[in-house]
């Protein structure tokens, strides 16, 4: 695919969020975006009048708004501002993140700032996500968000014990991840004794996917400053570089309701990452990168992702769950945060990643922090149909 | 050639999506409504910086981007009409039948307009300019429509 070297290096100079919760009640959705986009602005140290550009995104529909940037400008600081929204399914909040990028590499302006936002509990999620659907074929038949077939998948390739044990082991790891990030949402201190009887007991969803599996339902935004690289070091002490982003997605209802073993699509994250990593040269992505944090809606789904993702064969990614390397103090760290699972505000989840590893980056995660350097970070989001958005963030210039 | 397409056994798919919400008005917002509906009062508020008083309230200045959400000011019930059209169609989701005056009022004490109903006038009578007061209604429904309508003052 098309791919030139960058016009000019971009920083991220500012990073802020929400508390992510089940219920904001206290607050307006402009009100809640406010909230991310102060915390951005004082991390930066900057005021909004340095800021050239807003690019605003959520999810289509499920707040029931036709042009929420509008009235959201009451809190993004949008007035008389170049603005522009974007909508790109999950992966939203990803794409914001590549867009600013973009906007800044480009020329067009010095300092720009992205926002993504969801309040989910005040619309209806499944009802916006089936519209996205075939009304012919798939619309009135499909479940939404929730599949089984990574689990089925998972269980025909290492067996039920192995794959039951593993995608509750990663469960539990990102729990525990959650538990120690004063911002997510849910973390419900599960603890290891718990596996089994997690695995008989939780209720089924969709085939072995069950309730503890899936992420969350939030409410929450945030918000990413970039600046050039000039800019970025006049104005920061501790720019984290964006390296390079790509973006891969297809259209996926039918192999969502099954398909052929013999001719299985590939999956357009290892899509992602075999194109990303050979033009930056590097070939063993789980050794480069020192912190992934990753987009994943599921258990059963990031545990399956991290073969896509780090290129490996075979059982691989069943070993780094089992052996805890995903977890902080691991060989590689997944999702610090507790990524998705404890955290999922959809149209900000995408932007949350490469903000939190950008705070990995500069050692300001907080109770999370990994506790080796990150010099090397990566980040995915992910969205329906299969949607894809990979970024690598370094701590210095010059790879 | 034929007119138009030949739409012979096309099917049409006909459907319907329910998208029910809910809104969280935040605590601005909602003070905003609970003191028209409790106390008949309508109040705004003020950005220190830029002095301007916005009705209906907002939480920060989208201007001055300063947290303005404490500085609550009274506003009179009374204002004038900044711009107005009238409504000539009805449809289920407005508010009144149908023709009516759907204008913008600038409260006495208030520096950004309010999106209201006038009733209680000749409709070619309306204009930008013309002074109005509040009408509360008499049961509440928790939102805008606390306040009935405004009426020639």
């Amino acid at each position: 695919m098309a791919h030139r070297k960058k016009n000019r290096n971009v920083g991220v100079i500012g990073v802020g969020q929400t508390k992510h919760s089940s219920h904001r009640e206290d607050v307006n959705q402009a009100e809640m975006i406010h909230e991310a986009v102060r915390e951005a602005l004082d991390d930066a140290g900057l005021k909004m009048d340095d800021i050239d550009c807003l690019v605003h995104g959520n999810m289509e529909l499920f707040e029931m708004i036709h042009q929420p940037d509008l009235w959201h400008a009451l809190g993004t600081g949008a007035y008389g501002k170049n603005t522009f929204r974007l909508t790109t399914g999950g992966t939203t909040g990803a794409t914001l993140f590549c867009a600013g990028d973009n906007l800044v590499a480009s020329g067009m302006y010095d300092v720009t700032m992205v926002i993504g936002f969801e309040k989910l509990q005040e619309g209806h999620t499944t009802g916006g996500i089936t519209n996205m659907a075939d009304p012919l074929w798939t619309r009135s038949i499909q479940t939404g968000a929730l599949t089984g077939t990574c689990a089925y998948d998972l269980i025909q390739e290492f067996g039920e014990e192995r794959a039951n044990q593993v995608a509750m082991m990663y469960r539990i790891i990102m729990d525990q991840h959650a538990g120690l990030n004063p911002k997510a949402h849910r973390a419900f201190g599960l603890e290891w004794d718990q596996m089994d009887h997690l695995i008989k007991t939780s209720a089924r969803l969709v085939g072995e996917l069950k309730i503890i599996d899936m992420c969350s339902q939030s409410d929450g935004a945030c918000a990413v400053i970039m600046a050039t690289e000039e800019k970025a070091k006049e104005l920061s002490d501790n720019p984290v570089w964006i390296r390079d982003h790509i973006t891969v997605h297809r259209e996926e209802s039918f192999t969502m309701l099954g398909y052929d073993q013999a001719t299985v699509p590939p999956l357009t994250h290892k899509v992602a990452a075999e194109a990303l990593f050979k033009r930056n040269g590097i070939s063993k992505p789980a050794d480069y990168f020192d912190v992934f944090e990753m987009y994943d809606p599921s258990s059963w789904w990031g545990v399956d992702w991290l073969r896509a993702f780090f290129l490996l064969e075979g059982d691989e990614h069943l070993k780094l769950v089992e052996e805890k390397e995903i977890a902080i103090g691991g060989k590689i760290p997944v999702n610090p945060s507790g990524g998705v699972i404890a955290s999922n505000p959809i149209g900000a989840t995408a932007l949350v990643r490469p903000a939190e590893a950008c705070l990995q980056v500069r050692g300001d995660a907080g109770p999370h922090q990994i506790p080796t350097p990150v010099n090397h970070a990566l980040a995915s989001g992910f969205g329906g149909t299969m949607w894809t958005v990979l970024i690598m963030l370094e701590k210095e210039l010059g790879w | 050639m034929k007119e138009g397409f030949d739409t012979t056994d096309c099917f049409l798919v006909d459907g319907k999506l329910a998208l029910p919400y809910t809104y969280f008005a935040g605590r601005v917002g909602s003070k905003f409504l609970t003191t028209i509906r409790d106390e008949k009062k309508i109040m705004g508020i003020k950005c220190n910086k830029c002095n301007k008083v916005f009705v209906p309230p907002r939480q920060t200045c989208d201007v001055c981007m300063e947290d303005i959400r404490d500085n609550w000011v009274d506003v009179q019930n009374t204002g004038k009409v900044t711009n107005f059209t009238v409504v000539r169609y009805d449809d289920k989701h407005l508010p009144k039948k149908a023709p009516y005056v759907l204008a913008m009022i600038q409260l006495d004490g208030a520096d950004t307009p309010l999106v209201h109903v006038v009733e209680g006038i000749d409709l070619d009578k309306a204009k930008i300019g013309m002074k109005v007061q509040a009408v509360f209604a008499k049961e509440t429904t928790n939102t805008i429509l606390d306040i009935d309508h405004f009426a020639p003052a």
